[in-house]
């Protein structure tokens, strides 16, 4: 199996459907370590869905998502255990702290030993770590969810939106994390409406379009 | 085995946080209990009789209404897609959610019993082998609620849905717990029907979270 030591990702004549209505179809492209893709298209024109399908969560209708050479859905949690995904939702828990929050996220993705105080220091939450998390504001609640990126050595990443009620620090912040994890011969495969920063990464673009 | 400890505080912890949703549970099912006697009335050796009965359909309906946030609110914040994607087994995580679930809902049941089955006038024999039939059953109660919570977690209105498919699942519960008590009372041999229960608590616990971890999965795509 030497072909298949470098991980990439490899997706070929994907297509998804939502409902009744096609998103895109025959799409195809490759993804190599160190690269950055960088998803645009027009809202509901399949981004999310597209992110699902990579992060192996949803099945496409037809098509294939390889990771170093095979399956994703033949790779199962050997797959799941290479990425780090920040969906649209947060996926953190309102009632709990923003402590026992990144506690969570660490024990459920185990990554980099850093510590849980130096995470909300880099996150700016420093002062908050004992509020609970509804009570933060939403760019707030967003960077706690994002702090996932901070400890994590999966070397594929999947951001929806990441930057959605981000302040421009917080902004810059995680546009430095993914530069930083794509010099380090990680990928990341990030949606967003605004324009991104990432000088200094190798950017890839994707435009998706409405299917006809 | 650190993944089921994690899930396991994790949600008592939450539980602690939203007490109004434990209490409401634990309220609905003593409401039933004490009523049915009232709307009986005076007649103390009819309400005996099925106070075994009483108790048990309670205690299944009071379990399936607070089943379904165990799954719903992890779905809702977008924490299931990070449990899928997490480094523990799905259905370890499930294992973990079931046993919090039966923690926070089944044990106040147990509490509460001795002191409610006072209203139905059972002897004390009667009261110690409707424990066990608890002490037994609820936890296949989480169980196998949390199958049905998975499939129609994904839905908007699943709870009649929930209802639906959950209640036959439990249909055996009930019969075995309730001739148990039955069967104590006329001084037959309760081994068959504990047998029986605790062959359905080991199959619950080893086998429910296989096909719960399945159809979550199904759910969140």
């Amino acid at each position: 199996m030497a072909s298949t030591s470098t991980p990439s990702l490899t997706v070929s004549a994907l297509a998804a459907v939502r409902g009744e209505t096609r998103l895109f179809s025959d799409l195809s492209f490759a993804l190599q370590p160190g690269q950055v893709l960088f998803i645009q298209g027009g809202n509901g024109c399949g981004k999310t869905s597209l992110l699902y399908i990579l992060a192996g969560l949803r099945l496409a209708e037809s098509g294939t998502v390889c990771w170093a050479g095979r399956n994703i859905d033949d790779l199962g949690k050997q797959y799941h255990s290479q990425l780090c995904f920040v969906g649209h939702n947060n996926g953190v828990k309102a009632e709990l702290t923003v402590w026992e929050n990144i506690l969570g996220f660490q024990l459920l993705k185990p990554g980099k030993k850093e510590s849980i105080q130096t995470t909300i220091d880099t996150l700016g939450l420093a002062g908050y770590e004992d509020n609970l998390a509804y009570q933060l504001s939403s760019g707030q609640q967003r960077r706690l969810a994002l702090s996932r990126l901070l400890f994590s050595q999966h070397p594929l990443w999947i951001l929806d939106e990441p930057f959605t009620s981000l302040d421009r620090a917080s902004i810059r912040l995680f546009e430095s994390q993914v530069v930083a994890h794509s010099q380090q011969g990680g990928m990341v495969i990030i949606t967003s409406h605004q324009p991104l920063d990432l000088s200094g990464g190798d950017a890839v673009h994707l435009q998706l379009d409405k299917a006809a | 085995m650190s993944a089921v400890m994690y899930m396991i505080r994790r949600d008592l912890l939450l539980a602690m946080r939203q007490r109004a949703e434990l209490v409401n549970a634990v309220l609905f099912y003593s409401f039933i209990v004490v009523l049915f006697p009232l709307a009986i009335g005076a007649k103390a050796e009819l309400i005996a009789k099925v106070a075994p009965a009483i108790i048990w359909v309670a205690a299944l309906l009071s379990v399936l209404l607070s089943i379904d946030r165990t799954f719903r609110s992890d779905f809702e914040d977008g924490t299931l897609e990070q449990l899928i994607l997490s480094a523990h087994p799905l259905s370890l995580l499930v294992l973990g959610k079931i046993l919090a679930h039966w923690l926070v809902s089944g044990v106040p049941l147990l509490v509460l019993t001795p002191l409610l089955t006072l209203f139905l006038g059972l002897d004390a024999g009667s009261i110690k082998v409707l424990m066990l039939t608890l002490l037994l059953g609820t936890p296949v109660l989480s169980a196998v609620g949390a199958i049905g919570v998975a499939l129609t977690v994904g839905l908007r209105r699943g709870g009649i849905l929930l209802a639906l498919l959950v209640l036959p699942m439990y249909v055996p519960v009930l019969i075995f717990a309730t001739v148990m008590v039955e069967h104590a009372n006329s001084g037959l041999s309760i081994r068959a029907d504990l047998s029986m229960l605790i062959a359905f608590l080991i199959l619950a616990i080893t086998l429910a979270p296989l096909p719960t971890a399945a159809a979550l999965k199904v759910s969140v795509s």
